[in-house]
């Protein structure tokens, strides 16, 4: 059932990237539990509004867990406490009254701030540019049945192709490594008979521009699985890790 | 304003052949010379950029989040239609196209909707060669589902992400072109004008969201592919993003803007739960395959649901329909959730809500198919509320999901500004007063793989385009009219909060006005109440907002105050168009038009038109209308009895 809890929230406060930041302390009361979390981020941004204070700039946009723009670490926790699911999914009933919450943006050498909560993404789709597609132009393709996938290997695709690219695996991980992430799109492309020709050039390339934008390499803490709000698993990682070997050893 | 539609000649099969041959082309030497603005990045702007720039033309593309995989798009859930008629259960072209333009309640052009059903199947073809991974059968070919009471099996899906990874496939698309050098990508651009020069649209200004710096941006066409307006009711399924300003902005350039009161309220929605709620959560409509709709019988009846006995439920579907039941089409299930609350007997904190309930299915068929069938959505439904479908019933209402109205277009995408395009969700091109289910992912993508290039390269080879630059008095005009703008915005904030009121008290206040009286049922009384209402709430924003901090930083609140000040601007042509159009059709319901039994009667002789509204400066916006013929389908009353 609904009922209301008060809050203390300390928030990471940096006017742009260039300048220091630090944690700001804000008290919040009469939060209701069906509220999500960026909805009582809402609450408190209007508070402030209206004592004449800066709202604390975050990003968001489909609030419900699948456009990848939300996230922050609530308690040292990518996305919070729940599992599977996005910032935008988690809702206040998972807090008790009188709880004090630290709330930060995701952290990454790649990942620089831009204001409080909002972090700059874009290494990571200079990831995909380097070449996480199948090259098809437009038109002249075959016809959607002339390449059968048996459905076992499809929903392995899949499962891999549901990422979201929020970063939560980047900021959790000890090296600050993207590879949860890249693995996830290079796997995709792996298990599908679309991807095969391109394989090994996809795998050096996406892997070199990895290295290129600073993010470390993966040690298995497995830290990027347990945040993933859309449970992508390692596996994928043991893949992209084959077909990069494969890739070096038969490129000489 | 003149609406000349250039729909080809010739019979329906034979137009879009016979208009690609007419059109002219651009020599692929000669196209690296020219530069196409695409903004937006869902599904059809970013396969527009990407299969231009396949083409060789060099493309600037905007979005306004951080990357452009984050656009709406990436939301649907359900699927995609194409007329492949791999199930052999007698579908066709033909067929979608006749269930396309008939659920369009005979509000759309023939000759687009045909188009749209034609390049279905490539659509479908296009996407697997990029390695999207729908739904497979065991024997490894497409699978296929029924959706939205379609009669064919004749939707591709890839679980329940179908949008997600048509998205993704298009963004790489895009990627693949942004990393050859020929789409400069401009991320975290918020458009603020169209710029024209002799008439014709040249170039964009936008606005850096992080810098704030106001931009110009020069080129031969600009496409627009910024989605749809439902965000001017506060709530809505839309991202909190999604905004009318580049379509509105458009209008005030001189583009008509067609049917803007034709919005597709979805009828299974999570209920609003509180002041605070930002926004709506869609649950599939395939929840209604098993669930039953119920609220009961007496008014005020606070009963727990399994406290209220049958003989006491109101099964008002399946009553009222007794051939469709609870799988009746999205408008009329919403309408009917509206009346029923409306007298008193909804459930709920707020009592807007009506349950869908999932007893009977259980028993009958047992809890592990019911769960295998909808455990996901019963999860995200239980992430939300904190309460178990398999134990209680869902409680659901009605939202604002899909706008079919826009900037009106010719068979070639073209506004009424030449030069400027508009494709997917912002044109109101191919589904009349309602569209299908599964229909709008295949729409975004066939504007943008398959018909935009063509149209923008008949432009080009059929104009002669002067050389400018962003130093040209157009540009520094539009620069200015949008660095006053903001001042204007801004000028209540300098003495502080006090007294004054916040972009979203003000945006709520404008979204329970249009909810209210320009939703689902809709009368003449209550829309010209609504009229004279709505300027006095501009003026309160124009004389009380208050924005916190600067221009020249990353600003979130000003970002808002810019769009709900074009909300507050659009919503006077949707409440007049809602005003003019005298009959019930497609997602609406006009009480003074209904038939003997209560039901939505439209009325052919006087509404077979598209009624475009053009900007009349300081006056009254002026009402065009594009008569619709129908030469090839012969329009029918809908009946669901």
């Amino acid at each position: 059932m609904s009922s209301s809890i008060n809050l203390t929230l300390k928030i990471w406060r940096q006017p742009h990237s260039d300048a220091l930041g630090s944690l700001e302390t804000y008290t919040l009361d009469h939060i209701s539990t069906d509220m999500s979390f960026l909805e009582m981020l809402d609450v408190l941004n209007e508070k402030l509004t209206k004592e004449g204070k800066d709202p604390v700039a975050f990003d968001h946009d489909c609030r419900e867990g699948i456009c990848g723009m939300c996230g922050a670490i609530v308690d040292g926790v990518a996305h919070g406490p729940e599992k599977e699911v996005t910032l935008c999914q988690l809702h206040m009933r998972h807090f008790k009254s009188g709880d004090t919450l630290v709330i930060e943006p995701f952290r990454s050498r790649a990942f620089p701030i831009k204001k409080d909560l909002l972090i700059d993404r874009s290494a990571l789709d200079r990831i995909i540019q380097s070449g996480g597609y199948v090259s098809v132009n437009t038109g002249g393709t075959p016809d959607g049945n002339s390449i059968p996938i048996p459905a076992k290997q499809a929903e392995l695709a899949m499962d891999a192709a549901a990422c979201i690219g929020c970063g939560a695996c980047v900021a959790s991980c000890p090296n600050g490594a993207a590879m949860l992430f890249t693995s996830a799109k290079i796997s995709q492309l792996a298990l599908l008979p679309q991807g095969q020709v391109e394989g090994k050039e996809r795998a050096l390339a996406m892997v070199a521009q990895m290295d290129s934008e600073g993010f470390g390499n993966c040690t298995n803490a497995r830290e990027c699985e347990a945040v993933c709000p859309k449970g992508i698993s390692i596996r994928n990682i043991a893949r992209l890790n084959r077909e990069y070997l494969t890739a070096v050893l038969s490129e000489g | 304003m003149e609406l000349n539609a250039r729909v080809p000649a010739g019979p329906l099969a034979e137009k879009w052949d016979n208009h690609r041959f007419a059109n002219k082309l651009v020599n692929p030497a000669n196209r690296r010379k020219y530069r196409a603005i695409v903004v937006g990045t869902g599904l059809a702007g970013a396969s527009a950029a990407a299969t231009l720039a396949e083409q060789g033309y060099q493309v600037q593309v905007f979005c306004i989040q951080d990357s452009p995989r984050r656009a709406h798009s990436i939301a649907a859930q359900g699927g995609i239609n194409a007329a492949k008629s791999y199930q052999n259960d007698g579908d066709s072209v033909f067929r979608l196209f006749y269930d396309t333009i008939k659920g369009g309640d005979f509000r759309a052009r023939e000759a687009n909707v045909y188009r749209l059903a034609q390049v279905s199947n490539e659509i479908i073809d296009q996407c697997v060669a990029q390695g999207v991974p729908f739904a497979r059968e065991y024997g490894g070919t497409l699978a296929n589902r029924s959706f939205g009471g379609a009669q064919v099996s004749r939707t591709f899906y890839a679980r329940g992400q179908t949008g997600q990874q048509l998205l993704l496939g298009a963004y790489g698309a895009l990627s693949r072109q942004i990393k050859a050098g020929r789409v400069a990508m401009f991320t975290r651009r918020e458009m603020m004008d169209v710029v024209l020069v002799d008439g014709r649209a040249r170039g964009i200004t936008s606005r850096n969201i992080i810098t704030g710096e106001m931009e110009s941006h020069v080129a031969d066409v600009v496409i627009l592919a910024t989605g749809g307006y439902g965000n001017v009711y506060f709530l809505s399924t839309n991202a909190m993003a999604s905004n009318v300003t580049a379509a509105w902005r458009a209008y005030r350039c001189g583009a008509g803007f067609a049917n803007p009161s034709f919005v597709q309220i979805h009828p299974t929605c999570i209920p609003v739960h509180g002041d605070y709620q930002s926004k709506l959560t869609l649950m599939s409509e395939s929840l209604r395959n098993d669930g039953r709709v119920w609220v009961p019988k007496n008014q005020g009846d606070l009963r727990k649901p399994a406290d209220i006995p049958e003989a006491e439920r109101d099964y008002y579907l399946e009553n009222k329909y007794p051939s469709f039941g609870n799988l009746v089409p999205r408008d009329v299930a919403s309408r009917n959730a509206k009346e029923q609350c409306d007298l008193g007997k909804g459930v709920g904190s707020t009592g807007l809500a009506v349950y869908l309930d999932f007893a009977d299915a259980i028993s009958r068929d047992g809890r592990e198919t019911i769960f295998k069938k909808y455990g996901n959505l019963f999860q995200m439904y239980e992430k939300i509320t904190d309460s178990n479908p398999m134990v209680e019933p869902m409680m659901i209402y009605p939202a604002v999901h899909y706008t079919m109205g826009g900037l009106w277009v010719d068979y070639d995408l073209m506004t009424t500004i030449p030069g400027l395009f508009a494709i997917g969700e912002c044109n109101f091109s191919d589904h009349g007063a309602n569209r299908l289910g599964a229909s709008a992912l295949m729409q975004g993508l066939a504007d943008g793989y398959f018909i935009i290039a063509t149209a923008v390269a008949n432009y080009l080879g059929t104009n002669k385009l002067e050389q400018i630059n962003e130093h040209a008095a157009p540009f520094l005009d539009s620069r200015r009219g949008c660095e006053d703008r903001i001042a204007r915005l801004l000028k209540n904030s300098g003495g502080g909060p006090a007294g004054k009121c916040t972009v979203d008290e003000i945006h709520k206040e404008l979204g329970r006005l249009m909810w209210d009286n320009c939703g689902m049922a809709r009368n003449a009384t209550d829309l010209q109440a609504a009229l004279e209402e709505l300027p006095k709430i501009g003026k309160k924003f124009w004389d009380h907002v208050y924005i916190p901090g600067n221009t020249r930083e990353i600003n979130q609140s000003l970002e808002r105050a810019g769009r709900v000040a074009d909300f507050l601007e659009f919503a006077e042509i949707m409440i007049r168009d809602a005003l003019t159009r005298e009959e019930s059709c497609g997602c609406h319901l006009r009480e003074e038009s209904q038939t003997e039994e209560g039901e939505a009667k439209r009325d052919d002789a006087n509404y077979s038109h598209v009624s475009v509204w053009e900007h009349g400066g300081d006056g009254a916006p002026k009402l065009h209308k594009e008569p619709l013929s129908f030469e090839f389908v012969t329009p029918s009353q809908r009946s669901y009895k």
